[in-house]
């Protein structure tokens, strides 16, 4: 990649991270926050956007940032008052704004009219709140004089003494501390002074370094909180003091700017540094330095003044020149490099495991020094296992972060008022695990409002407030992630349901269900309940994909729904896919494990239950109903004769699209955590196994593929009758 | 890719060193650039539905390696590892394989016109992995080429 292309890719991560600050800073004000720091924060994450894609020219992009920060920028001083209409503009702004970035990632530069509609009343409100848009335009028509410059300068009873001294790094993040005098001065009647006490002679000057201080006497009805918040882009990059001033202030103090002393140090200093033909010597590298002495040095000085120090673009400060005051450091690193971490700790867990095997085995007593060390050694690999762990896992937050979104566009297409409550955002999992749970979510909280809210008329019916909840809420649980995604809606119509999949064959009329029985319905594949197929949901893919999704996380779904009271779907996902937890079997002489998840339960077949279907077909007869009984090792080609059923344990174990099947295996050996190997990488796909793991004896050990299994054993079945 | 001359001076222009090793009675050799390591023989894990010539699977240091007998892949009486076998960690493309031998021999440096082209024999195999020969002391030495050891997928499927 070139770099500019990198830096590009860079700034839409940023981007995504501005969006995602700006939607909760908005979301945070819409619940009611109104502390000068969330506005603050919301305009930083539009006027970084705009920042940056003016280093890209992303116009568009641009053109809108700049409407919506200016509204912004009148909300923030107060001007524009906050409220529900205003904030709901604003949040269909942020929206429009993610819109515009996206289109300017895949290289679209066309004008959505939803942009320009919404622009039009950005603009509206900021014109109605503010006599003049503040925009960057006018950056040209504000002159600086290096003079006393009154603005509006006029007699006020109480006051404050601003003196202000921006550091090298002001500027070099392309803050401009002409802007933020201006910023002052609107805060009311201000007296600006230039102080240039700093500035060396010409020879000495640094064309990059700071000089300039101004002092502002600002009268007004403010305060000194205000004043510094003015300030707080280049907290740490200039020297700020503010001092109240009592009463009405005295006439300001003789501006400190005096050409001639200023003239006098620096002739003093050519005539101390060197002779007059060696003066630019000195700083050569300097530009200043190279303009001829004689007559320079009067002329430019002021000059000089005039620009406090060279201007970066302007334009970059988006690319990471604002810190985020309460984030801690961050760094982006390669996700090879950290799974390539992963799996070297996963050896050493391995490795440790081994030795401590070997030390056994060698008969050394469990006190002695080497035995307690190995102890120690293990509880330090277990640790750094976590911690690595750890670097993949990341907040919830980011998945979660887009619902609000999608939850305003599914209330406005159905036209019923939603409130959507998160709970737990900063639930961490992994972030493969993150990011396919958004599909599924996606299509759980479009069901919860399209099918789990009734209508508001029907709402009132209930007695229920119009507005509906739909929940969403994420916690630790055993080792696991589990998720909620809940209504305050009707409940699932078991009585709909039901007939509906008679209707499509699913079931036979007669069949006698549980109430559970038949809120699982709605996950069969070609079910759905909605009359007829809406927009939003209900476009033949259904619960049956979300389920699929889950369970190809190594996840489970389950549904706990109260008439009238409303449903919840509960995942249940493990933190990280590179672990699973697993039943180690053993299958003539091999090692093998089961996942876990797809386990319902473990039996030891009696002899009567095992009925012949002729061939090596057989079933078991579990609580009155069958399900086929496989011989893993027959499966799997170890053995060519089918394991008698009763010298065995079977695993009931429910595949994929709910099938049921037993698996029969030799011996069960335990439970446990196992690190995920692919088995592709140096070899191939094998039939019947998903991947492989290595255990504690250092040897390697395959994962069953369960579906594949009970797709093999059918057609092994078909071959030999 | 250019030669960089070489300090101990074996090495040069149009050389290629091999590694040589034992299989049954016959000698083969493969480049010495496709060889990650060598190491001792450890038991496989079985791998279902696979040709006779894949033992299994093992663990490297945290990757699972396929190790494929080579004497069976070739067409020998396939090897019965024991202790005293040796598996070769070659690079073939972008996967890690293991190869079981019954042990290693030499290291050869050889120039180009030293290894001569394979005589036309009926034998599909010989045709398959044997890329050249090299005729070293009164021996016969085959060089193998590693790019068809492991099982074709299509093949299989077929």
């Amino acid at each position: 990649m070139d770099p500019l292309a990198a830096i590009r890719e860079t700034f839409f991560q940023e981007c995504e991270e501005q969006l995602a600050e700006l939607e909760s800073g908005l979301l945070a004000m819409e619940g009611g926050d109104r502390d000068p720091e969330t506005i603050n924060a919301v305009f930083r994450a539009v006027h970084s956007i705009k920042g940056g894609a003016g280093a890209f020219s992303l116009e568009a992009l641009i053109r809108f940032a700049h409407v919506f920060e200016t509204a912004l920028d009148e909300m923030r001083s107060g001007r524009l008052a906050v409220t529900a209409d205003v904030l709901k503009t604003m949040l269909r702004a942020a929206d429009v704004l993610a819109d515009l970035v996206r289109a300017a990632h895949d290289g679209a530069q066309g004008d959505d009219p939803r942009a320009a509609a919404l622009a039009d009343e950005l603009k509206a409100m900021s014109g109605a709140a503010g006599e003049d848009d503040g925009g960057e335009e006018d950056w040209g028509d504000f002159e600086f004089k290096p003079q006393l410059v009154a603005f509006e300068a006029a007699p006020a009873p109480t006051g404050f003494l601003v003196r202000f001294k921006p550091r090298h790094d002001l500027y070099a993040k392309a803050n401009e501390a002409a802007l933020l005098l201006r910023e002052l001065s609107r805060l009311g009647d201000a007296q600006v002074e230039l102080d240039t006490e700093d500035l060396p002679p010409l020879g000495e000057l640094d064309p990059e370094a700071a000089y300039l201080a101004w002092t502002v006497t600002l009268n007004g009805d403010t305060d000194e909180t205000t004043i510094r918040e003015v300030f707080e882009f280049v907290d740490g990059d200039c020297e700020l003091e503010v001092t109240p001033i009592g009463g009405a202030p005295a006439d300001p103090p003789a501006p400190d700017f005096d050409l001639s002393a200023l003239l006098a140090r620096v002739s003093d200093g050519a005539a101390d540094d060197a002779p007059a033909g060696d003066f630019g010597a000195p700083a050569a590298d300097g530009p200043a330095a190279e303009a001829p002495l004689a007559d320079a040095s009067v002329v430019e000085l002021p000059l000089a003044a005039n620009r406090p120090a060279p201007e970066p673009a302007a334009e970059t400060q988006g690319l990471g020149g604002h810190r985020k005051s309460e984030a801690g450091a961050t760094i982006r690193v390669d996700l090879e490099r950290v799974d390539r971490l992963i799996d070297l700790v996963g050896e050493l867990v391995i490795n440790q495991a081994v030795l401590a095997q070997r030390v056994m085995e060698a008969g050394l007593a469990r006190a002695s020094a080497v035995a307690m060390g190995l102890d120690e050694l293990e509880q330090l690999t277990r640790e750094i296992q976590d911690s690595v762990m750890a670097i993949r896992a990341q907040p919830v937050k980011s998945v979660f972060q887009r619902m609000p979104r999608l939850v305003r566009e599914v209330a406005a297409m159905t036209g019923k008022p939603v409130r959507l409550v998160t709970e737990g955002e900063g639930t961490e999992v992994d972030k493969t695990v993150i990011e396919r749970l958004a599909d599924p979510l996606t299509h759980m909280i479009r069901n919860a409002i399209d099918h789990g809210l009734e209508s508001p008329e029907k709402r009132a019916a209930a007695g229920k407030p119009a507005e509906g909840v739909v929940r969403l809420a994420a916690m630790h649980r055993s080792g696991r992630i589990v998720i909620e995604v809940s209504d305050d809606g009707g409940g699932i119509n078991r009585e709909r349901v039901k007939s509906i999949a008679v209707e499509r064959g699913l079931i036979s009329a007669e069949a006698q269900l549980s109430d559970e029985e038949i809120d699982n319905l709605i996950f069969m594949a070609g079910f759905s309940t909605a009359s007829e197929v809406s927009d939003i949901s209900g476009r033949g893919v259904g619960m049956d994909v979300v389920r699929r999704s889950i369970q190809a996380l190594g996840g489970r779904i389950t549904i706990n729904s109260k008439p009238g009271k409303g449903s919840t779907f509960t995942m249940s996902l493990p933190l990280t896919l590179a672990v699973l937890d697993g039943m180690v079997v053993s299958v003539e002489g091999q090692t093998l494990v089961a996942p876990i998840t797809a386990i319902i339960e473990t039996l030891q077949p009696k002899a009567e239950d095992v009925h012949s279907l002729g061939g090596h077909a057989r079933v078991i007869s579990i609580r009155g109903g069958f399900v086929p009984l496989i011989d893993v090792g027959m499966a799997l080609g170890y053995r060519p004769e089918p394991l008698s059923a009763t010298s065995g344990v079977a695993l009931l174990i429910e595949g994929e699209g709910g099938a049921r099947a037993a698996l029969l295996v030799d011996a069960i050996q335990g439970q446990r955590q196992v690190v995920i190997k692919s088995l592709e990488a140096n070899y191939r796909q094998v039939p019947g196994v998903a991947a492989a793991t290595i255990l504690g004896d250092g040897r390697v050990a395959l994962i069953l593929d369960i579906d594949t299994i009970v797709a093999v054993s059918r057609g092994e079945l078909r071959k030999a009758g | 890719m250019s030669q960089t001359p070489n300090p101990s001076g074996h090495v040069g222009a149009g050389m290629r060193e091999l590694i040589s090793f034992r299989i049954g009675a016959q000698e083969f050799c493969v480049d010495i650039m496709a060889i990650r390591e060598i190491r001792g023989w450890t038991a496989a894990t079985a791998l279902p539905q696979s040709p006779s010539f894949v033992k299994g699977v093992i663990n490297l240091r945290g990757a699972v390696l396929p190790i494929v007998d080579l004497a069976s892949r070739l067409g020998f009486e396939s090897t019965q590892a024991n202790d005293r076998n040796v598996i070769i960690v070659a690079q073939i493309g972008e996967q890690v394989v293991g190869l079981l031998v019954d042990a290693v021999s030499d290291i050869l440096t050889v120039t180009d016109d030293v290894i001569q082209p394979t005589p036309d024999v009926a034998s599909e195999t010989a045709k398959t992995f044997v890329r050249g020969l090299i005729a070293m002391d009164g021996r016969m030495i085959s060089l193998i080429g590693l790019d068809r050891v492991l099982p074709d997928m299509e093949l299989e499927a077929a």
